[in-house]
């Protein structure tokens, strides 16, 4: 295990992919206190189909790294009450179209318990779900549906684009007194290597990150899209010279809107990015607040580059439904151009 | 033979309980157990029976392989399962309707289906999802559990419309009879008394978790009691004795005796050979020994061996039936990968018309593809 190795070599740092970070933060928490515990379909000897919770199960027993029956409900309702005695419970949903069975249970209790009860309890939960397209997955397994948790109050919710990120943003969850929905890319779990340091370290949940910096235009995008903006900026100031500004949000509730409206207010354009359907999308959301906070600033009309309003298709068209380099480029451009 | 006395040799959990109320035909090597009463069935329908049994292996030996060599996404096998799968459908009568799910592939061949379409969504292209309009299948349910209570809804709305000719069967795993919908389903079916066979095909695994984390009742159709169902248990790797159950359980939904209830829970117990799914690694949670148990009883072996008993099958006949069944599935492959998709069909049966949102976003990516091309849209997004 990743950890193991480390500790064994002494290092202070080490090169991880997003899901092994992701373990890796588990490990790190679950050392540290042993009111969190692991739960959910196949995450104990199987260590999570996508081995997000390899090895947990080894290291800390069947009573913390638990194997439930096949019930989405019941995971969540359970972990509500495990919270209520002290415990951290740290519930995997397999896939994020398969959560919804449990969507009573975030919706309706996880998000509001500390308001029902006037403060008197709370939910301190980290529900994580791989999300998101372009691993040439069965129906069902490719949905990318933040909005219907960030619309929900009393929810967090999460998605981190860099191993380092995942880290520190999952124990910033852990840590968190709120439910979290901690929302993994898995289109870039295993897609490249970060630095990832093996002590504890927290990435905070109130901030977007500058992934780029630039003064032409400012996209917003989280998760598995920030590559493939990161990208569409280089080759754009390479063959247009048009310096794209990258924000990548990190935590999709609450918005950081104070980075968001900052950088509108230096470049004047806006494009976001993101692979779930446009209508209802984050991206309305943005491009709202931006109009609301900063529109005497705003120089072109605001650009959503997201998927169809259409189910995600069978892998042989994910690549058209999906924002590709291609049209992120195409996007910009137009906005730049306006 | 004793199904049970060969599995307490063994140092691995018996597949079937010592006090089980198991229903049999065959022993382990295909021959008649003694108390047995074989179905009334044709010899031409036991060939039919065995014929698709064995293009079910041979679908499922050729899928994973495809799969192995990229031409293919993620396959859910069948192997083990092939005997139960079949025998349900040909219970059906035509009109009888069938809730698959994923791994349900000969099932849904054995209903109506045909072999390429089976392929076609593998190859990522959801036009082989389109249902012929005289095959009464649903599409695949992927989300466990959720096909039971639309299933019961289903048979609800045939018998509330006085259409009780027609009954629906339902398929599930073990994994399906810890959800929710499972419960609601089954409590519907019961208060309701709906023309319906809910399968469960317990083939003790859903993915790493054993049927032993799923339910501490010491059966899955011992539940159907709670809902007032039927239940019955039944050797899954047994195609006579599923299909004798199966047949009574589909007539007895459609035409119930005084005081009998309609629907049943038929728990078909059995084993899943292979993987989950061809991304799935069994080592890491099951002893390959458990395995073989099973193996023993395979269901393809074992109606082979009825096959020559009753003098219905020789060597000559079982090489013919091989050959046509290979170059059936190798027919369907080439079938499924002479189609193509088109970005068309993203927008295309969201509604009955295009609203004019999606129109527009369905232009704008056409506008794109003739700006760059095709090619450009392939470029990894990583
Ligand atoms: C609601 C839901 N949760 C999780 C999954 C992921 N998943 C796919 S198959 C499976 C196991 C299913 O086991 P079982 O019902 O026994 O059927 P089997 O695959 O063994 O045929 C799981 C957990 C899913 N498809 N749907």
């Amino acid at each position: 295990m990743s950890s193991t190795a480390s500790t064994q070599s002494g290092q202070n740092a080490q090169s991880l992919t997003l899901v092994e970070a992701i373990q890796d933060g588990l490990y790190t928490e679950m050392s540290q206190d042993d009111s969190v515990v692991v739960l959910g379909e196949d995450v104990g000897k199987n260590g999570g189909v996508f081995r997000a919770t390899d090895q947990l199960y080894e290291e800390f027993g069947e009573d913390r790294v638990i194997d439930t029956p096949l019930a989405e409900a019941g995971i969540v309702g359970a972990s509500i009450g495990l919270a209520q005695t002290g415990m951290k419970p740290v519930p995997e949903m397999q896939f994020m179209g398969f959560m919804y069975p449990a969507f009573d249970q975030i919706v309706s209790h996880a998000a509001r318990l500390r308001s029902r009860s006037q403060g008197q309890y709370s939910v301190p939960m980290v529900i994580r779900a791989p999300y998101g397209g372009g691993i040439r997955a069965p129906e069902h397994h490719s949905e990318s549906k933040e909005a219907f948790f960030v619309h929900e109050p009393g929810l967090k919710v999460v998605s981190p684009s860099t191993p380092y990120d995942a880290k520190g943003l999952l124990a910033a969850s852990i840590h968190d007194p709120d439910p979290v929905i901690f929302l993994e890319p898995k289109l870039i779990y295993r897609a490249f290597r970060d630095d990832v340091p093996t002590k504890p370290y927290e990435v905070s949940l109130s901030e977007a990150a500058v992934r780029r910096e630039g003064s032409d235009i400012s996209v917003y995008t989280w998760g598995a899209m920030t590559r493939p903006v990161l990208i569409a900026a280089e080759n754009l100031s390479q063959s247009h010279g048009i310096d794209v500004e990258v924000i990548d949000l990190r935590t999709l509730s609450p918005l950081d809107i104070e980075t968001i409206t900052d950088s509108f207010k230096k470049t004047g354009r806006a494009a976001i990015v993101h692979e779930a359907p446009k209508t209802g999308g984050l991206g309305a959301e943005i491009a709202t607040t931006i109009q609301e906070e900063a529109l005497v600033h705003q120089e072109a009309p605001i650009k959503r580059i997201a998927g169809f309003d259409a189910p995600m298709p069978l892998h042989s068209l994910e690549d058209y439904y999906l924002p590709q380099a291609v049209r992120i480029q195409d996007g910009i451009r137009e906005t730049v151009d306006f | 033979m004793n199904m049970k006395n060969e599995a307490g040799s063994k140092d691995v959990p018996a597949p079937v309980r010592e006090d089980s109320d198991l229903v049999q035909i065959l022993d382990a090597e295909g021959n008649v157990l003694p108390q047995a009463s074989v179905p009334d069935i044709s010899d031409r329908q036991l060939l039919e029976l065995y014929e698709t049994i064995k293009l079910a292996r041979h679908f499922d030996q050729r899928a994973i392989s495809f799969q192995r060599q990229g031409r293919l996404a993620t396959y859910a096998p069948m192997t083990g399962q092939e005997g139960s799968q079949v025998a349900t459908s040909l219970a059906l009568a035509e009109q009888d309707w069938l809730f698959p799910t994923y791994r349900e592939h000969a099932a849904k061949y054995a209903h109506g289906m045909e072999l390429a379409s089976l392929f076609e969504p593998l190859r990522g292209h959801q036009e082989g999802y389109a249902i012929p309009e005289d095959v009464n299948v649903m599409p695949e349910y992927i989300p466990i559990a959720t096909q039971v209570p639309q299933a019961m809804g289903m048979a609800w709305g045939h018998k509330l419309q006085g259409k009780t000719d027609t009954a629906v069967m339902c398929h599930l795993g073990d994994g399906a009879t810890s959800e929710g919908d499972f419960h609601e389903g089954l409590n519907f079916a019961g208060v309701f008394d709906v023309p319906a066979v809910f399968v469960c095909n317990n083939n003790q695994w859903a993915i790493s978790v054993p049927r032993e984390r799923q339910t501490a009742s010491e059966t899955i159709a011992e539940k159907a009691q709670a809902y007032g169902l039927d239940g019955v248990r039944v050797d899954g790797l047994d195609p006579l004795a599923v299909y004798k159950v199966a047949s009574e359980a589909l007539e007895k939904a459609r035409n119930p005796g005084p005081g009998e209830l309609r629907p049943t829970l038929i728990e078909s117990v059995q084993y899943r050979f292979g993987a989950h799914t061809t991304a799935d690694d069994p080592s890491v949670y099951r002893d390959e020994s458990e395995e073989e148990v099973w193996r023993d009883r395979d269901p393809v072996d074992r109606i082979e061996t009825y096959l020559y008993n009753e003098g219905i099958l020789d060597s000559d006949l079982e090489s013919e039936i091989q050959d046509s069944v290979e170059q059936e599935v190798s027919e369907a492959i080439e079938t499924a990968e002479q189609t193509a998709a088109s970005p068309d069909n993203i927008v295309e049966y969201v509604y009955e018309d295009v609203p004019a949102r999606l129109e527009q976003q369905r232009d704008e990516l056409n506008r794109l593809r003739e700006k760059y091309d095709d090619g450009a849209f392939s470029e990894v997004l990583e």
